[in-house]
């Protein structure tokens, strides 16, 4: 029986999902023993044509080419899985989306003519039939193993959309809002990382997006209340996930409540 | 007259997205052009307006394979502009978590994206078929990388434990001992990588350089030291823009670096390796010595054996460091009394060669002004130059053998295209 085909694609992004690929040392002549590789470029010269059985993608979209590449891309791919921040919430990039992409060339160009690039950062949604979305920034590479194990056997991957509050719990840390006063998005961020940040004595900062059921309202007063201002609290949720629904609309409150208080 | 016409749609193995274009004219190289399409993502555009806190974890984001150099020059040019000095354990630290990216970078580099070009490969999964022990080899020296980076920074991808002034949290000594076995294991293992690099079989090819690196008086630089070429270039960190200027090519996505008033210039392992030799741990100066590495090399095939050479010496460095470890009474400096505006130039050595950033901060401490110059903007230009003189002595390949011969070439210099901006897509005319 032929192996099911996988292939990794890059779209805006910094490499490190797909590298979470590579730094599973333990796993990844297995992985590779599983699934022909078709294409990877950041691995492998060899490409094979699709279809593919399960497509990774990492990245989001901000360029004219990149609105077709993910049509054709979506069309070759049995099962497409995104993989990060970036493909799923927009990620760093998308920052541009609360600014003048205009404004954002000049500064960072001499000739922003020469240039291509769309006014936004979207994610992979956007654009078309996403199967799976797997968070982070960047992503768990155990969560990637799971995800792409899944996809072999024919079952759900089993990723948690509980809060980083319950990963922290069971990890045993104190908890460094109430035992230290110091700011957390633990309660309104998805698990996944292994609540890293607190384990460290320092706040989460939400790089796994918005969890299932977050109350950003409450913890939007709950910043305030230990010492962050309304545009401190904006920039916390504009920060890698700006684009995830919850994080997004927290944001802009963040600043309109401030500014009725 | 006659036109050939060589393309190569994605550069593989390479981080990020690039082409190139080489046009000759009646066995002359006409245009030599490295594009480099992978999309602009505005870090210093929107950077502006964000905390002088926020520097490190956000710049890291430029890169997933060398976070921690973003980390360290955003760090290094923060604390310069708000009068903060890094001294004792956190500095030793800052370097430790330095040696698991350079460790991990390099690893990577050396054996899933650079040793399949020497033994005739598509890529290392490929490789691990027929010689399952050097890829094992390889994958068991970066995972002692990433172990290191998880140890002090929590994961080896965007390490959250770095903050200006220095960490959220310092280990303790135990919890650095219980890595060094590892450590001595790794070091084993980068011995045994560069024995096996010194196997490979390389093409007959100099180059002249000018390389530009950091150079300290008591170690192999990394976080501090002057910014030195071998053309006599010494200056301060604070000088770096007087010296290099960053032009904006019609084809590329990411500016390229030069002198001004001069050319291009090479940064990275070989450019360190030749400015800082004499600076090198025993251990890495005898392995060099052992496999025959001359203490300036020009060959940039040759570079795998130097970044093995700098792998062996970041095993060394970190078993220096942590069998010195003492925590440090704070683990991070105290926030500045008093902010005011101000303006911060600083610098490292990421695993493909100086990462320089500035920032300008207003009354409040938030950023005005970001500028940030990647290894790749910097060496861009050098690889340019690189390829023009192979193809220029390579005429006669056919045109399957020159395209790999410019593939390779581009791979020599580890070009990270996600920090120059990124994709590469190789075309070839002859007229």
């Amino acid at each position: 029986m032929a192996k099911p085909r996988l292939a990794v694609f890059k779209f805006a992004s910094c490499d490190g999902c797909q590298l979470s690929v590579l730094d599973c040392e333990d796993e990844l002549l297995a992985v590779a023993g599983a699934v022909d590789i078709a294409d990877f470029r950041e691995a492998t010269s060899s490409v094979l044509e699709g279809p593919y059985d399960l497509t990774l993608v990492e990245g989001s979209v901000t360029t004219p080419e990149d609105l077709h590449r993910i049509q054709e891309i979506r069309a070759q791919s049995k099962m497409l899985v995104t993989i990060g921040a970036c493909a799923t919430a927009g990620g760093i990039q998308a920052l541009r989306n609360f600014g003048d992409v205009a404004e954002f060339q000049k500064a960072v160009y001499a000739h922003p003519e020469y240039i291509k690039t769309l006014a936004t950062s979207t994610p992979i949604r956007d654009h078309v039939t996403v199967d799976f979305e797997l968070r982070g920034c960047p992503i768990n590479k155990f969560q990637l193993l799971e995800v792409i194990t899944a996809a072999l056997a024919h079952r759900a991957p089993n990723v948690p959309t509980e809060s980083v509050c319950i990963e922290c719990k069971r990890r045993g840390n104190v908890c460094v809002v109430v035992a230290h006063g110091t700011p957390c998005l633990g309660p309104v961020t998805q698990a996944g990382c292994g609540a890293i940040c607190p384990s460290f004595h320092r706040g989460c900062y939400g790089c796994f997006g918005p969890q299932d059921t977050p109350n950003t309202d409450s913890l939007t007063k709950n910043l305030e209340r230990h010492g962050m201002s309304p545009l401190e609290v904006q920039r916390v949720f504009r920060t890698f996930n700006s684009m995830a629904p919850a994080f997004r609309a927290a944001g802009t409150a963040a600043v309109a409540e401030g500014a009725k208080t | 007259m006659t036109e050939r016409t060589i393309a190569v749609n994605y550069l593989a193995r390479v981080e990020g997205e690039g082409a190139l274009r080489v046009r000759i004219h009646d066995s002359k190289v006409e245009e030599c052009e490295l594009k480099i399409f992978e999309p602009p993502r505005f870090f210093e555009a929107f950077l502006r307006g964000r905390s002088y806190r926020e520097a490190p974890d956000i710049t890291a984001r430029i890169c997933g394979i060398c976070p921690v150099a973003y980390q360290m020059s955003s760090c290094n040019a923060m604390e310069q502009a708000l009068g903060i000095s890094i001294t004792g354990a956190v500095r030793e630290l800052r370097r430790l978590l330095y040696c698991g990216e350079w460790i991990e970078s390099h690893a990577l580099h050396i054996y899933l994206l650079h040793a399949p070009d020497f033994l005739g490969y598509p890529d290392a999964i490929q490789l691990a078929k027929d010689h399952p022990e050097a890829v094992q080899q390889g994958l068991a020296l970066k995972k002692v990388g990433n172990a290191l980076m998880t140890l002090l920074g929590g994961r080896e991808i965007h390490p959250i434990n770095v903050r200006i002034g220095g960490f959220y949290r310092c280990p303790s000594r135990e919890e650095l001992e219980g890595i060094r076995p590892d450590l001595v294991r790794a070091l084993a293992l980068a011995e045994e990588t560069v024995r096996f690099a010194a196997g490979l079989t390389f093409p007959k090819i100099e180059e002249d350089y000018e390389f530009v690196s950091f150079r300290h008086p008591d170690e192999y630089p990394m976080n501090e030291g002057e910014i030195v070429s071998n053309r006599g270039l010494r200056i301060p960190v604070t000088k770096y823009e007087e010296e290099f200027e960053e032009v904006h090519v019609p084809h590329s996505n990411a500016l390229h670096s030069v002198r001004r008033g001069g050319g291009s210039y090479l940064v990275g392992p070989l450019a360190r390796y030749a400015l800082n030799h004499d600076k090198l741990p025993a251990r890495a100066r005898a392995i060099a010595r052992e496999v025959g590495l001359e203490p300036v090399v020009t060959n940039p095939y040759r570079s795998i054996l130097v970044r093995g050479v700098e792998t062996v010496f970041a095993c060394e460095e970190a078993i220096r460091i942590i069998d010195a470890y003492r925590p440090p009474p704070e683990a991070s400096a105290p926030p500045p009394a008093k902010l005011g505006p101000s303006v911060g130039a600083g610098a490292s050595e990421a695993p493909r060669g100086l990462l320089y950033h500035r920032y300008r901060l207003d009354s409040g401490g938030l950023i005005e002004e970001a500028k940030i110059v990647a290894p790749t903007s910097q060496n861009q230009k050098r690889i340019e130059d690189d390829l023009r003189s192979l193809v220029t002595r390579s005429l006669e390949l056919d045109e399957a053998a020159l395209t790999n011969m410019c593939e390779r070439s581009i791979r020599n210099h580890d070009p990270c295209i996600s920090c120059a901006t990124h994709f590469l897509h190789l075309e070839l005319v002859r007229d």
